[in-house]
């Protein structure tokens, strides 16, 4: 691995992405307009609407980073760009380490954005800090664009990549705690839940809204969805093959 | 002369079906060799096999002296895929700059390649928005960055104007000439008379393998297209 070609990575695709002004502007935008939809959803009942959005603000950069990152890398592959990479001194890791950071520093923009529009212009209330939220949706963006770089190597399309949604992602949001508390679930529900990373990120954010100065149980729900993210990079390294058939 | 690729007895399986048949041949370093033959003979399969990203059933490719696709020979290698395999959504300038920082090189370097290649004044477009031909040259213009040892190019020419194959075939000597060994593959044999040497693969075999005076010296005609049909011609009259 080298620092250097990782840094040049990171930087190459967030020139990518800045030519891509659609994008950026979804990226930035859409969150914000999503929690002012749960706003007015939930017009009268403060208490529902803080507990949901601050999830959602958890969940959001988790969904857009893993659909976003896995048809980034399917492009590498299917353009050809992957195979040409590879017969360059640039490691597999700095190529997913680049991934990372790119599109975990655009998540810290649209997450500060969307945190931002929550507490000024929605009036979400959390005991905690809203720093605190950004930080967890920052980590949760890592992890989807690792689950998301870990995906796309068992897809050829991009029809096939955007089917790894609903099989990867909804799951998790499901059986998160969003809809029904975990420990109401089934015992084996409840193991699943308890599986998935996405869980330990949702149980975070739960803390914040409810102390004021971070607890243990958030640091280590932190952790665990940090080191998710480690895992899932370490297994797309592994689906990465210089040769191929 | 040093060879800069020997390969030997080289057997690629692609599914079930064998593309290459035990290829034998050599690419004499400092010099332009062809690789020539229809489309679907095995040409990109033995390229990637050079360039060490194709898994091989059997055989050797030792290339500079290393095992294709040793980590070291990744600083030595520069490699146009058939695609061009640039970045269609930066502009010619942020791709070349990329693939100098993969070799820790700067700007300089990225900008004089673009300018090899006659795209100095397309530099700040992106590659998207270019021509088919001037997006092959962003590509070829990517693999230039750092004067590597050996360029494996997969048919850079297609889609260029008569003017420009000229040049860009002119550059190939210029570089052959300082050095660099160049392997290029083409399924247009007019391009094949500039090769300083030629491959002709047909069916996964290795059915010519010399200069190309030689070749027209052996088939007794000077249009190497003719030359090609009566290699292949001997070959089936040998079979039958």
């Amino acid at each position: 691995m080298s620092l250097h070609i990782t840094l040049a990575t990171a930087g190459r695709i967030l020139r990518q992405l800045r030519h891509d002004r659609r994008t950026v502007a979804l990226l930035l935008v859409v969150p914000a307009l999503l929690l002012a939809l749960l706003y007015f959803m939930y017009d009268g009942s403060g208490a529902t609407f803080d507990r949901v959005a601050l999830i959602m603000l958890g969940i959001f950069p988790f969904v857009i980073m893993f659909l976003v990152t896995s048809i980034a890398m399917l492009r590498e592959r299917t353009t050809g760009t992957l195979e040409r990479l590879l017969t360059t001194p640039l490691g597999k890791l700095d190529l997913l380490f680049g991934y990372g950071l790119a599109f975990g520093l655009a998540a810290a923009l649209q997450g500060a954005l969307a945190t931002g529009a929550a507490y000024w212009l929605l009036g979400l209330q959390t005991t905690g800090s809203a720093g605190l939220v950004v930080l967890i949706a920052v980590v949760n963006a890592v992890l989807g664009v690792a689950l998301g770089l870990f995906c796309s190597a068992f897809a050829r399309t991009e029809f096939q990549a955007v089917q790894f949604l609903p099989v990867v992602v909804v799951p998790q949001i499901l059986l998160c705690g969003l809809f029904v508390p975990r420990e109401q679930m089934v015992g084996w529900l409840e193991g699943i839940s308890n599986a998935l990373p996405l869980t330990y990120a949702v149980e975070a954010l739960a803390q914040v809204g409810i102390s004021a100065d971070p607890t243990s149980t958030m640091w280590r729900d932190l952790v665990v969805v940090a080191g998710a993210a480690v895992i899932a990079l370490v297994l797309a390294a592994a689906t990465l093959r210089r040769r191929t058939p | 002369m040093d060879n800069a690729v020997e390969v030997r007895d080289l057997v690629v399986e692609r599914g079930k079906r064998t593309v290459l048949h035990g290829i034998s041949c050599d690419i004499p370093a400092g010099q332009v060799t062809g690789l020539l033959g229809p489309s679907g003979s095995g040409k990109t399969t033995l390229i990637r096999a050079v360039v060490g990203v194709q898994i091989v059933r059997s055989g050797t490719v030792m290339v500079l002296g290393r095992p294709a696709g040793s980590a070291p020979l990744r600083r030595e290698l520069g490699y146009v895929t058939q695609a061009p395999s640039v970045y269609a959504d930066l502009s010619v300038r942020e791709n070349a700059r990329y693939f100098a920082a993969l070799r820790g090189l700067g700007a300089t370097e990225a900008d004089r390649a673009i300018t090899d290649v006659g795209l100095a004044q397309a530099c700040n477009q992106l590659v998207g928005n270019l021509s088919g031909g001037q997006r092959s040259r962003a590509s070829l213009a990517c693999a230039l960055i750092g004067h590597p040892k050996l360029l494996v190019l997969d048919e850079p020419t297609v889609g260029q104007d008569p003017v420009l194959r000229a040049d860009l075939w002119a550059r190939f000597h210029e570089l052959a000439a300082g050095g660099t060994t160049l392997l290029v593959s083409s399924h247009v044999m007019d391009e094949a008379g500039r090769c300083d040497r030629l491959l002709l693969v047909r069916e996964g075999r290795l059915i010519g393998d010399d200069t190309p005076a030689a070749i027209r010296a052996r088939s007794g005609t000077d249009d190497l297209e003719e030359a090609f049909l009566r290699l292949i011609r001997q070959l089936d009259e040998v079979a039958a």
